[in-house]
């Protein structure tokens, strides 16, 4: 009798306990949240098999037979399924490199306006964010592809100097054929951007000991673009131009950006241009007013003031916000799928209907943007770190 | 806490009970309703009416499967599906059958685990593009843009004709047939390639039809048919047998104005049989005795449902061509109902 009682209270003790208690709740849950894995698992498995499907991905090794239009590696007809999955994401990754740039200039330039003391300013850039912010940036790609495919047709081309050609086919440009000599112009390429750094390293430094300025930005865009120049042109233009030519449907040679590349371009970088002009105007304003009459009252310029002052310190608001921002437009470029933009969602279903496999293909998009947003999330945390402000 | 776990024990419960799968008839009969995937809008084949009901060919089929499982053509749910969704919608049994001018193909009959029942329209793929382009075939087509519907068999017979025939085009994938004739209209391609029937049936809706021509290239083997999920050979056979019917019913002169009073009892014991006076078909295929008068009364037999949403009558104006009966020298051939 005596140790069945003491058994009992030792159970009352450990359900008692607050400790004890909770470390025990955690572990059933983590033990039901793993069975439920398990089980959706293996009935997936088991349903897969009852309908004769074949699990893995062995077929990524297949031929795809089906053809890319913008592809930014070599592929054809008879490359692997897997081939065509990589060009897809390139061509993800492409637009939404192109969509983060452009949509942190219009962001920043827009904040910063939407504060400008300028009535007409301040009043068109409200009209700019209210509009983009507010509708469906589905509806803005399809929108831009609308306006695009409305550009004169091939035979009605607008001919920019007899090179480039501009019609709703998108804008077809010469291609650069690269001699020999190039090397040198992209090893001064190399050189520019190094110097440039060193450069405005050195003027930092210089800045906070002597409290001189150097024109640090403009030598270093002198370096970066006027040494290859004067490389370029001592090795005699060792570039050949690839000028398109009109056939009978198209034109050829050079290389084409198609209209659903721009309107996918334009529409996210807008849309998402306008949520970070909000950031920014937000991370503008959370610098106290104080920091902006100091700085006048030691003769600062309202241009330097922006710079050195104010921006520094609105970065640690727009930072973390702007993340989100960056994450959000690459994986709206999804919906490139709607005009028929070959991204990575639009090839993987062409490549899920093809192959059957409907799973692995979901899986492999969720583990790519997964990827891709725990990068971008990783990449823009360092950078956070970096400029966060040293609390003394 | 209890609430807790009667809820874990349900959920538990619902995630056991998917692998204990009753057969797809019993679960037509018991939610009374035929789930039916067809097309997003295809002129002929999947459309609305002015009431706003989904009609055509493929639709028709639905409605005739409905009538003899359910004994009432209209107790369809219709699955508006696009080229990609059509296979996931159709394995994970979000619908029973698939009546969307699907092409039978070894792979996907084979590899994607389905039962392809017949062969319900013969077509191929062809071009439509613009009589100004000035070109008369489509060997021709070297360096045009092409408009394809994603995820068909389409998208491959064009690489395979273009690579054989030594050309370059710049493939233009949209997802829906919608969409690729505006994308068509907008000049945004010069031709656009789907099934020639496709294409009969996209022209009727350009207002300036005579400008634009089907080029006589016909590049591919496209049987078009309805499909089940494989392992259900019960359900497989209701819908090879529903098809099977209206093409029999065809030859043997059956309409949907004379099958109520043939099914009655007629002179001709084939008639008899499939529509229940003689034998018990019906009750081989798990259905009533008169499946088959339900479901030719639904629309009619193969030919009036042809000639009602493709026929020459129609602004299609389909032939019937190849899929005229066998005995007019078609290819439309059923097995015997013996």
């Amino acid at each position: 009798m005596a140790v069945t009682e003491s058994s009992s209270f030792q159970v009352r003790r450990i359900w008692t306990d607050e400790r004890a208690r909770s470390a025990i709740f955690q572990l059933l849950t983590i033990v039901g949240l793993a069975a439920l894995i398990a089980i959706m698992v293996s009935n997936t498995l088991a349903n897969l098999d009852a309908r004769g499907l074949d699990v893995g991905f062995d077929f990524v090794g297949d031929p795809a037979f089906f053809d890319i239009n913008q592809k930014l590696i070599n592929y054809t007809s008879q490359s692997t399924f897997g081939r065509a999955l990589i060009v897809g994401l390139l061509n993800t990754l492409l637009v939404s490199a192109m969509g983060i740039i452009a949509a942190t200039i219009i962001g920043f330039s827009a904040g910063v306006l939407r504060l400008s003391n300028n009535w007409i300013v301040s009043r068109m850039v409200t009209v700019y964010v209210e509009i983009t912010r507010n509708v469906p940036v589905l509806l803005q790609i399809i929108f831009w592809w609308t306006i695009l495919t409305g550009l004169p047709k091939v035979r009605d081309s607008l001919s920019l100097g007899d090179v480039a050609f501009l019609n709703n086919r998108g804008i077809r440009m010469p291609a650069p054929i690269l001699e020999e000599g190039f090397g040198y112009v992209l090893i001064a390429i190399l050189v520019g951007f190094v110097a440039a750094i060193l450069v405005g390293r050195w003027a930092k430094r210089r800045q906070d000991e002597t409290g001189e300025a150097f024109p640090a930005i403009w030598t270093g865009l002198g370096l970066i673009i006027g040494l290859p120049l004067i490389v370029y042109f001592l090795t005699g233009s060792p570039v050949d131009w690839d000028i398109p030519e009109r056939t009978r449907f198209n034109y050829r040679g050079g290389f084409n950006v198609t209209p659903e590349l721009i309107a996918l371009w334009f529409a996210l970088s807008t849309y998402t241009g306008a949520f970070i002009s909000e950031i920014v105007r937000s991370g503008i304003l959370s610098v106290s007013k104080g920091q902006t009459e100091a700085a006048s009252a030691i003769g600062l310029r309202s241009n330097l003031t922006m710079r050195k002052i104010i921006l520094p310190q609105a970065l640690r608001v727009i930072i973390p916000p702007l993340t989100s921002q960056y994450l959000n437009l690459t994986k709206n470029s999804s919906l490139a799928v709607a005009i028929g933009y070959q991204d990575l969602v639009s090839i993987g279903g062409t490549v899920l209907n093809q192959s059957g496999q409907a799973i692995e293909v979901v899986a492999i998009w969720m583990f790519v943007y997964l990827s891709l947003s725990l990068m971008t999330s990783a990449f823009m945390n360092w950078y956070n770190r970096r400029i966060a402000l040293v609390e003394r | 806490m209890k609430i807790a776990w009667t809820f874990l024990g349900a959920i538990v419960i619902a995630l056991f009970s998917f692998t204990a799968h009753a057969g797809t008839l019993d679960d037509v009969k018991s939610a009374g309703v035929l789930k039916c995937g067809i097309n997003t809008g295809l002129p002929g084949f999947a459309y609305t009416d002015d009431a706003g009901n989904w009609i055509g060919f493929d639709a028709a089929y639905c409605r005739a499967v409905a009538a003899a499982v359910l004994g009432d053509p209209d107790k369809v749910e219709y699955h508006n599906l696009t080229g990609q969704q059509r296979f996931p919608a159709l394995a994970s049994g979000e619908i029973d059958v698939l009546s969307r001018n699907t092409t039978w193909t070894f792979s996907r009959d084979v590899d994607l685990g389905f039962t392809f029942i017949g062969v319900s329209y013969y077509d191929g793929q062809g071009f439509i593009g613009r009589k100004s382009l000035g070109i008369k075939s489509a060997t021709e087509l070297d360096g045009a843009s092409v408009c394809i519907q994603t995820g068909t068999t389409t998208e491959l017979n064009l690489a395979d004709f273009f690579r054989v025939n030594g050309m370059t085009y710049e493939p233009v994938p949209i997802e829906t047939n919608e969409e690729a004739r505006i994308a068509y209209l907008a000049e945004r391609c010069d031709v656009y390639t789907t099934d020639a029937s496709g294409l009969a049936a996209t022209k009727t809706t350009f207002e300036d039809g005579d400008a634009h021509m089907v080029f006589p290239e016909i590049i591919s083997k496209e049987p078009l048919g309805p499909l089940v999920r494989h392992g259900d050979d019960q359900w497989a056979d209701i819908a090879r047998w529903v098809l099977n019917a209206l093409i029999n019913a065809e030859e043997l002169g059956v309409t949907q104005g004379n099958v109520s009073s043939l099914a009655g009892g007629s002179d001709n014991p084939e008639i008899n049989r499939m529509l229940g006076s003689e034998g018990s078909l019906g009750e081989m295929l798990g259905l009533s005795k008169t499946w088959a008068v339900a479901a030719i009364k639904a629309g009619g037999n193969y030919g009036e449902i042809f000639e009602r949403y493709l026929g020459t009558g129609t602004a299609l104006g389909l032939e019937r061509g190849v899929n005229a009966l066998y005995t007019n020298g078609g290819l439309i051939y059923a097995p015997p109902m013996r």
